[in-house]
């Protein structure tokens, strides 16, 4: 039997579709719903069309400090993240010559990735504590009287958490894009007389820009929606967007909940949407 | 600056070869410690945690240590303090080994379906883009309401097993196509020349070809499964995994056992990740060595 090309295409797409469509498109779609219903107040919701969650979701300052506290996190994780993802890729691209050596320690940046988040999360405790390492060491060489307070359960240690779980995500990616970059263009362009800064801002950098554009994607998207990270190591103090409707759940307020969550996955999907513009993923990926 | 580019590439090459056997530019031995401080603060903080857990009965959750026992293990085993943890180690288990299973076979028929363009092949590629960016708590909810709305109860091998593939699969099929960017279509055409069918091809050809890329995928698979947190935690229904304890022990548990959690569920992953590698190297080996043979 021939099967023409797009019905192979799509028959080998179906099994994927039979997990997105019920697990992805349906509770976008669950949701939405919810959000233009009214709840009565036991948890049960019936259906009386309005548009009123959202208005007092978008109405709320509550909501404006929510997102302005939640694209900061976001947007520091991703200048830290960036900035060290590039010069660790680059460090292992560029100044290491065995490319067994090189793998090794690219191996040895991604094992924690397949390790426990919350775990790795929590053992910042031990350090940034009143009591932990970093104030015991501080104290020890006299450099402070009196042990930092800002270290754990603020929203230093959130940002710290953020960088630590997800800088990996930028190394990948970076490091893929840096590795495809062919050795004899930067040959020829020292060759040609050109500096390392020179070097630096017109073929490394725009090279790279797709790999970075990719752990964009990652980081923004994984900050917006976690809640676990600032909940925990902002001791509380700080609230983030999901946290809040997490909380809307647990008073079973499921329209509110549902309507911030309309808002927030059209937010995310629309950062996510620029960042697209900037690097043909698809192509990317694909070659 | 007249010289002649023969001359100035001759001198460029002696200058690099100079350098190559002796010394290294500045700039590497200040991006070797950054890379060396970034490597301290990835293991760290896990190794500190790894090293508490090791105290006796009196210890606490920082430095410095206080005696040097299994206690927190065995505390951890016996449900004193903490609640269900080995059923929840169990289901964990449990539902990583399906979402493997089901991540390298779909992420494998996916791979293969994007090698060519098909009618259609963007809306599909967007649309699991999106479902890997969706903030994991809203498709949890959505998956939540939608069984109930149907009246079927949440537990942790329906609805969390789908919640959680909706965020597998798409990654599984991103390193698909990593893998697959390297399958050179011409050993497909030779295998078709030389009569095979394309079940054939596919199992006796490209499967071969891309085991390692598909022992990567599963290792993703696992992983991802067993330390997801935000689409589960709507979708687990009565019975938790053991991302779901870990979470419910840092909000109430402030003794060393969290760390001993911390240490187990680290070996375990350390465990499949070598066991992962470890195949991914062997299988390697193996085709070099029939490469070798074959000349």
């Amino acid at each position: 039997m021939k099967l023409s090309r797009n019905m192979t295409g799509w028959l080998n797409v179906t099994p994927l579709l039979a997990v997105l469509v019920p697990f992805f498109i349906v509770p976008i779609l669950v949701v939405s719903v919810a959000s233009v219903m009214q709840t009565d107040g036991y948890g049960g919701m019936f259906m009386d069309f309005t548009l009123g969650k959202y208005l007092d979701v978008a109405t709320s300052a509550l909501t404006y400090n929510l997102y302005f506290a939640t694209i900061k996190f976001a947007l520091l994780t991703l200048v830290f993240s960036a900035f060290i993802g590039f010069w660790v890729a680059y460090f292992l691209v560029f100044h290491v010559r065995s490319k067994l050596i090189a793998m090794g320690l690219f191996l040895v940046c991604t094992v924690p990735f397949w390790t426990s988040n919350i775990i790795r999360m929590i053992s910042w405790i031990p350090l940034l504590g009143k009591e932990g390492l970093v104030n015991q060491a501080l104290l020890g060489a006299g450099l402070i009287h009196q042990p930092l307070e800002f270290l754990l359960y603020s929203s230093f240690a959130v940002v710290v958490a953020y960088v630590h779980q997800l800088t990996i995500f930028m190394i990948v990616p970076i490091f893929n894009s840096m590795a495809r970059i062919d050795k004899r263009v930067i040959e020829a362009a020292l060759d040609a007389g050109a500096g390392r800064w020179d070097i630096m801002r017109m073929i490394v950098i725009p090279m790279s820009k797709s790999g970075i554009a990719l752990g964009a994607i990652f980081v923004v998207s994984i900050v917006m929606g976690d809640f676990f990270v600032v909940k925990v190591m902002s001791g509380g103090g700080t609230a983030s967007v999901v946290g809040a409707f997490y909380e809307d759940i647990s008073v079973l307020q499921y329209p509110t909940a549902a309507a911030s969550a309309v808002i927030l996955t059209i937010i995310v999907m629309l950062m996510v949407a620029v960042i697209l513009r900037v690097v043909d993923i698809r192509r990317e990926i694909t070659l | 600056m007249t010289a002649p580019i023969s001359a100035r590439t001759g001198t460029t090459m002696m200058r690099r070869k100079v350098r190559k056997s002796s010394d290294r530019p500045w700039t590497f031995y200040v991006l070797a410690s950054f890379f060396a401080l970034y490597v301290i603060a990835l293991y760290g903080p896990m190794i500190s945690i790894y090293i508490l857990s090791f105290q006796d009965v009196q210890g606490g959750l920082v430095f410095p240590m206080r005696g040097v026992s299994l206690y927190w293990f065995n505390e951890l085993i016996m449900q004193t303090r903490a609640g269900d943890v080995s059923g929840a180690f169990s289901r964990s288990m449990y539902l990583a080994v399906s979402v493997t299973v089901i991540t390298v076979v779909v992420s494998f028929m996916a791979g293969m379906a994007f090698r060519r363009r098909f009618r259609g092949d963007t809306i599909v590629f967007y649309l699991m883009i999106a479902s890997l960016v969706a903030p994991g708590l809203v498709l949890g909810i959505g998956i939540g309401l939608g069984f109930n709305m149907l009246g079927i109860e949440t537990s942790w091998y329906t609805s969390a097993l789908g919640a959680q593939l909706s965020w597998t699969l798409p990654f599984g099929i991103l390193v698909m196509f990593a893998v697959m960017s390297r399958l050179n279509n011409d050993w497909e055409e030779a295998a078709r020349d030389l009569g095979a069918s394309r079940a054939q091809t596919i199992i006796l050809v490209i499967l071969p070809i891309l085991a390692p890329g598909l022992i990567a995928v599963a290792l993703f698979g696992f992983t991802l499964s067993y330390d997801e947190f935000a689409r589960t935690l709507q979708t687990a229904g009565p019975l938790n995994t053991l991302p779901l304890e870990i979470w419910s022990m840092t909000l109430n548990v402030t003794s060393p056992s969290l760390y001993a959690l911390g240490t187990v569920s680290t070996v375990v992953s350390f465990i499949i990740i070598g066991v992962s590698l470890g195949s991914i190297v062997m299988l390697q080996r193996r085709s070099a060595a029939r490469l070798n043979n074959a000349k």
